[in-house]
Order: C-alpha cells, then structure tokens, then sequence
C-alpha cells in the first residue's frame, strides 16, 4: 500500500503588489491629510444643507459648549501668542516661560483671566481636565468689554484679516449663543461662519 | 568540489520577505486613517444686523406687510409663524407649525402676498432650473456665473422679471436651541430666501406670545 503522496507546495506569497498598494494609500493620506486639532470639550454640531467650506487659514475659531461654556483659539501659533501678550499687557500680568510653554501648546484658551496664570501652571494632564470647567466669562467687567470681547479684540489685532468661525453643540441654548452673538455685535462683527455637518439627502 | 560550490549559489533564492514592511505600512496607514479629517466640515454664512443704534428707522427697509413673516422658535423644538407683521393685541395669529418639508417650508412656498403670487414658489423653480442648466451635458456655465445668477434669483429678478421677495424674521426664544435656529437657517437656504435677520424678542413680542402660551 502506497502512502497518498502529499505534494509539498511553495507556499511562498508574493508580497509586492500588496505592498505597492499600500504605499499608495499611505502617500495619499499623508498628503491628504490635516491633523485634528485636539479641542478641550466634546461639540456636536448641528446639520444644515450648506456646502461652504471653512477657510483653512486666518480663522477665529469660537467654541461653545452645551453648557454655555466658550473657547476661542486660532490654528496660527504667531497669532495665539500675540492675544495672550496684548492680555498680558492689558491686565497687568506676567507669565514665566514655563506657562509660556504651556500655552503654546494649547490648542484653545478658556480660562478667565484671573485663574489663567494658575491654569497655565497646571501639568499638561492636569489642564485638560481643568479647561473642561473654566470657559471665558461674557460678564462685561465694570460696564466694559467683557474678557471675551478683550480676546476677539486681542485677535483682530493680531491678524485682521480673520473670518470668525463658531462652532457650537446643537444642544446649546439659544440664550448663550444670543449673548455671545450680542457681544460680538458690539464690537461690529457682524459676519460670521457657523460650523455645521453636511446634511445627507433632503432638499 | 569548487565546481560544485559554484552551482550552490547559483540556486541562492534573491526573494525578499516583504511582510515585515507590510505590517509596518499597515500601522502607519492606520495611523494616519484615525488622526485626519478627511471631510472638513462646512459652514453658513451669516451675517448678523449691526448693534449700532445710530442706524434711524428710515435707513431700515421697511417692507410691506403681505411680505413678511415672522417666525418663532419656542423651547422643545417648537416652531411657530405670524404671516404678516404681528398684531400684537391678538394672540391668534400666531400659527404653530412643524418643522421639514410638510411644516415651515411649505408655510413659505405657499405664502401668498398681496400681490397674488407665490415668491417662494416662483424663486425655487427658477433656481430648479438654474440647477438643471449648470448640470445639463455640454453646460459650460462656472461656478462665478452660477452664483451671480443666483443672487439675481434671490433678489427677485427672475428672467428679466422683477417679482416682490418676502422677508423672514427668526426670533428665537431664549429657550430654543442652538440647533433650532441652524435649522431655520436652513430652511431660508432652501426656500432660497434672500433677505431674512435673526432678531431678538422684543416685549411686545413677550407679551403676544405669553397670551398665545408659548414658553
């Protein structure tokens, strides 16, 4: 009795053409891509049917939080640092260079300005938790700009060619969105981008 | 002996294993996958009224009154319209309706002015066909010109034909929420309304509402 003789088979897999593959897709996405900007709260914007997009540079962005909470921050890291230095000058403050560095980490500001100094001391875990409950108050200070037109104003000296962009939880309610839109109405912006997803199939 | 080295090495396999640099592209794509933002979001275009209380009643526009409508956005997604200015001593023109297609938006083709057109209606269509002609084989309309026909559109000049626009008030309750007045917005870019201003409530709006009952 003959044994079945089993055919010993190169198992051998070409590897090349997967590996051209995947050396495509990996060139598309590093081309393609523009990193997320890590941003301190959760927002789920609304949908709406619009197909303008948002500018890539000279933005203002302004984040609202469902609970009223607001951040402001600019991808620019040369305009983020010039706010913080006409605050800085404004309010009497001075920051080492270890708060410094902290804040040039930072994607958004929201703290108030009175516990900025103490935020920016923080260890970088300690700030992310931190910022979810600080936020820029719109109380105006003795009858005057409040600190969150201080850092729009701030901004527009930095770079006045930038387009506001807010970006809000649909959950907010209208009230916060009224008073920060009032304030900025104050100061005569009156154009704004709201951010929203792309509605899917409804005309 | 040489000899036969010599034929050893001929048979040497020169494949190279590419797995290990497969895996690694595997990682990297992965990488790359979860920290980009392949759709950037969009956004809408709003521009607010000026706060300048300079700014008199006559450089307001006024509109005539079978031109415009207001619309209410009340706490739990209610939505309510005056068609017309709103006669503040009589809580019943104040209609609720629904949000979508069957709600505001058909509110606003069916809007009738005094007039006896439907400037809703006749825009939409128009822009229906603006679509149709951008998009028709052989088309070689731009981007430019489409959208400065649209702003003709908007405008009310449809084919050499200037008809009366209606003007939307959004007055949003404090207690709307941001969703609700994104949404409203919506409905103006699809009903193609060319003038249309969020406005805060006013107490005499305060007033015509809390006789209604609306929160």
């Amino acid at each position: 009795m003959g044994k079945i003789k089993i055919q010993k088979k190169d198992i051998w897999i070409d590897m090349t053409p997967m590996s051209d593959v995947m050396t495509l897709l990996l060139c598309f996405f590093m081309l393609t891509s523009t990193f997320l900007q890590p941003e301190p709260i959760q927002v789920n914007t609304p949908s709406s049917v619009s197909e303008v997009k948002v500018p890539e540079n000279d933005v203002l962005n302004i984040l609202v939080g469902n609970d009223g909470k607001i951040f402001i921050g600019t991808e620019n890291k040369n305009n983020m640092n010039a706010m913080l230095q006409t605050i800085a000058d404004k309010f009497g403050l001075s920051f080492n260079s270890a708060q410094l560095k902290n804040f040039s980490q930072e994607s958004m500001v929201g703290a108030p300005i009175s516990a900025l100094g103490d935020y920016l001391s923080l260890e970088k875990e300690q700030m992310a938790e931190a910022i979810k409950t600080l936020g820029i108050p719109t109380d105006s200070i003795d009858g005057g700009m409040s600190e969150f037109q201080e850092w729009v104003k701030a901004a527009r000296e930095a770079n006045p060619d930038m387009t506001i962009a807010i970006k809000c939880d649909a959950k907010t309610p209208y009230k916060v969105v009224k008073t920060m839109m009032s304030e900025l109405q104050d100061m005569n912006e009156n154009r704004y981008r709201l951010i929203t997803n792309l509605k899917q199939g409804e005309e | 002996m040489a000899k036969k080295k010599e034929s050893k090495q001929k048979k040497m396999n020169t494949r190279v294993d590419f797995t290990p640099m497969v895996d690694m592209m595997m990682l990297l794509i992965t990488f790359f996958m979860l920290c980009t933002t392949l759709s950037k979001p969009s956004a809408m275009q709003l521009t607010m009224p000026s706060n300048d209380q300079k700014l008199t009643d006559e450089e307001k526009s006024v509109t005539k009154a079978s031109h415009t409508i207001t619309i209410y956005l009340g706490s739990n997604d209610k939505i309510y319209y005056v068609a017309g200015i709103p006669q503040y001593d009589n809580p019943e023109c104040v209609k609720e309706t629904t949000w979508g297609k069957d709600g505001i938006r058909s509110v606003l083709i069916k809007h009738t002015t005094e007039e006896g057109i439907n400037p809703v209606a006749r825009i939409m269509k128009a822009k229906q066909d603006l679509d149709a002609r951008k998009t028709a084989p052989g088309s070689t309309m731009t981007e430019e010109q489409y959208n400065k026909e649209l702003d003709e559109l908007r405008k009310g000049n449809i084919n050499g034909e200037k008809i009366p626009t209606l003007t939307i008030i959004i007055k949003p309750l404090d207690t709307a929420s941001y969703n609700n007045m994104v949404e409203a917005l919506d409905e103006m870019q699809i009903c193609s309304i060319g003038k249309y201003v969020i406005d805060k409530i006013t107490p005499d709006d305060e007033k015509l509402l809390s006789l209604k009952g609306i929160k």
